[in-house]
């Protein structure tokens, strides 16, 4: 089976720039990947593109062949939707792509435009990611679907907002060298602590901002890398999806993740890596708890201890398997549709030591990326690698 | 939000605020809440009604203080997910101070009108 290399990633920075069209962030974003590749567009076979709300916040349905032509390919083009996994979700549909030799070379990305609805609309637009009859209709939020799951998980495991707040402050701090983000400020436990409530026990600081921007990659076949003398060192060598119950009152836990678990379980045998191979990894952090959950399916940590895990130093950027050095979604931003796609941008670059924050992870050969849909009824992870 | 029913879910708020609130069940015993044909745990087809018991408890809570749009004049706002025993539920939790809701509480599930568009919300009230 063919590795399926990353020749190519390009993120345009995450942020509030309402006015800015989505096919112009994809546009900036995909010529980044071009020129990071050196892979010509006539060479691009198909466009795989994630994207979540944008018949809500630009009123564009069809987006394939609207980025497609945006990025200056001429190539079928198809829109993956799965809530905020939509991006990882591409990136796995051209992983089975080149591996199955459907395709030799793929232009994979997301984009979300967000910030033009407002802090209502988009927190509007981020709820149809929930079971609209049996939550939405009840009033609840995504912020508050996650304090759902935070105040399940103190009752079951114990902990406090305190242990949460460590990780919005590592996060922060990762973020303060990546260009790309969009909080590059530090804070510090007081200011979680003490922000106003979204949705108790999560503040302001506990969530992710609304953002918006574009992600990027070239996907290349091995046998096309070496053909074509690219300088194209990391692979994505194992994907992996996991499912749920949409409403969190179907669901046998709520205070844990089982399509994470399925999803790694699935992405770490495709990859023949465990947990303890690690090095680093990017995790769904929409909201604090959430990087709690992923770290416990992903067994970066035990169940019941991955609250203490950024407290104590063990996912800080020294820590023994750091995580969210890009900032996360918490401080890197979340342009949904683009996430997951991000992701695999930041991995790259952080494994090739061309990203801000490589030296922290100078002899990592391994690494992980983790999307999730709505309250984790979807979601797909990637085990990146070191093969050339 | 339109003036066209959703069949099935409205139905069973309509059985909720006539008091005769139900939930789904399966030859299994599996339970499941409309609109719903097949069984999400088991498959089976042939779902039959049954009395949704009185109370549940409260498993876990939010006070939501950013609602969306839908709830602007209703925040802050408790919303929780209330285990009936076949079935969670979720809804507002009414009736209380929010500083007194706690998980654990015992529960009736009841219908309220949402104060900012008037439409029925899936409510709670501690015994």
């Amino acid at each position: 089976m063919s590795d399926v290399r990353v020749a190519g990633v390009g993120l345009t920075s995450f942020g509030n720039v309402p006015e800015r069209t989505g096919r112009d962030l994809f546009a900036e974003a995909s010529i980044e990947a071009f020129d990071d590749s050196g892979v010509p567009r006539d060479d691009v076979e198909a466009v795989l593109y994630g994207n979540f709300m944008g018949e809500l916040s630009e009123h564009q349905g069809h987006q394939g062949p609207l980025m497609a032509e945006a990025a200056g390919v001429d190539a079928p083009a198809t829109r993956y939707e799965s809530a905020c996994a939509s991006g990882g979700m591409a990136v796995r549909e051209a992983v089975k792509r080149v591996r199955n030799g459907e395709n030799d070379v793929l232009l994979v990305g997301g984009t979300e435009r967000m910030t033009n609805l407002g802090t209502g609309g988009a927190t509007e637009a981020l709820a149809i990611a929930a079971d609209d009859l049996w939550e939405v209709r009840a009033g609840m939020t995504f912020p508050g679907a996650y304090a759902l799951m935070a105040k399940a998980y103190f009752e079951e495991f114990g902990g406090e907002h305190e242990d949460l707040a460590h990780v919005a402050v590592k996060n922060h701090e990762n973020a303060v060298p990546n260009e790309k983000a969009q909080y590059r400020s530090e804070i510090d436990v007081a200011d979680v602590l003490e922000a106003p409530q979204v949705a108790s026990p999560l503040g302001l600081y506990d969530s992710c901002p609304i953002s918006d921007g574009a992600a990027a990659l070239v996907i290349t076949s091995e046998s096309y890398a070496e053909e074509h003398d690219l300088d194209a060192p990391v692979a994505i060598t194992g994907s992996g999806q996991g499912g749920d119950r949409m409403a969190l009152q179907d669901r046998e836990y709520l205070a844990r993740s089982p399509a994470a678990r399925a999803a790694g379980e699935e992405a770490y045998a495709d990859a023949d890596v465990t947990a303890d191979d690690v090095d680093f990894a990017e995790v769904h952090d929409c909201f604090t708890i959430a990087e709690v959950l992923a770290l416990e399916a992903l067994d970066l940590e035990s169940t019941g201890e991955g609250i203490a895990a950024a407290r104590d130093g063990r996912t800080t950027a020294d820590g023994d398997h750091p995580i969210n050095l890009s900032g996360g979604l918490k401080a890197k931003g979340h342009p949904v549709g683009a996430t997951g796609v991000s992701q695999v941008a930041e991995v790259t670059s952080l494994l090739r030591g061309d990203h801000a924050n490589s030296d922290h992870v100078a002899d990592a050969t391994t690494a992980l990326t983790h999307n999730a849909g709505g309250t984790v009824a979807s979601a797909v992870v990637h085990v990146l690698e070191v093969v050339a | 939000m339109s003036d066209v029913r959703d069949a099935g879910f409205d139905d069973w708020l309509d059985a909720l605020e006539a008091g005769d609130p139900y939930y789904l069940e399966c030859p299994e015993g599996h339970g499941s809440l409309p609109p719903r044909r097949v069984c999400p745990e088991c498959g089976a087809t042939d779902l039959e009604q049954r009395p949704l018991p009185d109370a549940g408890e409260l498993e876990t809570f939010t006070i939501t203080h950013v609602p969306t749009p839908a709830f602007e004049d209703d925040a802050p706002y408790a919303t929780a997910v209330a285990d009936f025993g076949p079935v969670r539920v979720t809804g507002q939790v009414v009736g209380i101070d929010l500083e007194e809701v706690e998980t654990g509480q015992t529960v009736e599930p009841d219908v309220i009108t949402s104060e900012t568009d008037g439409e029925r919300v899936v409510a709670f009230r501690p015994r």
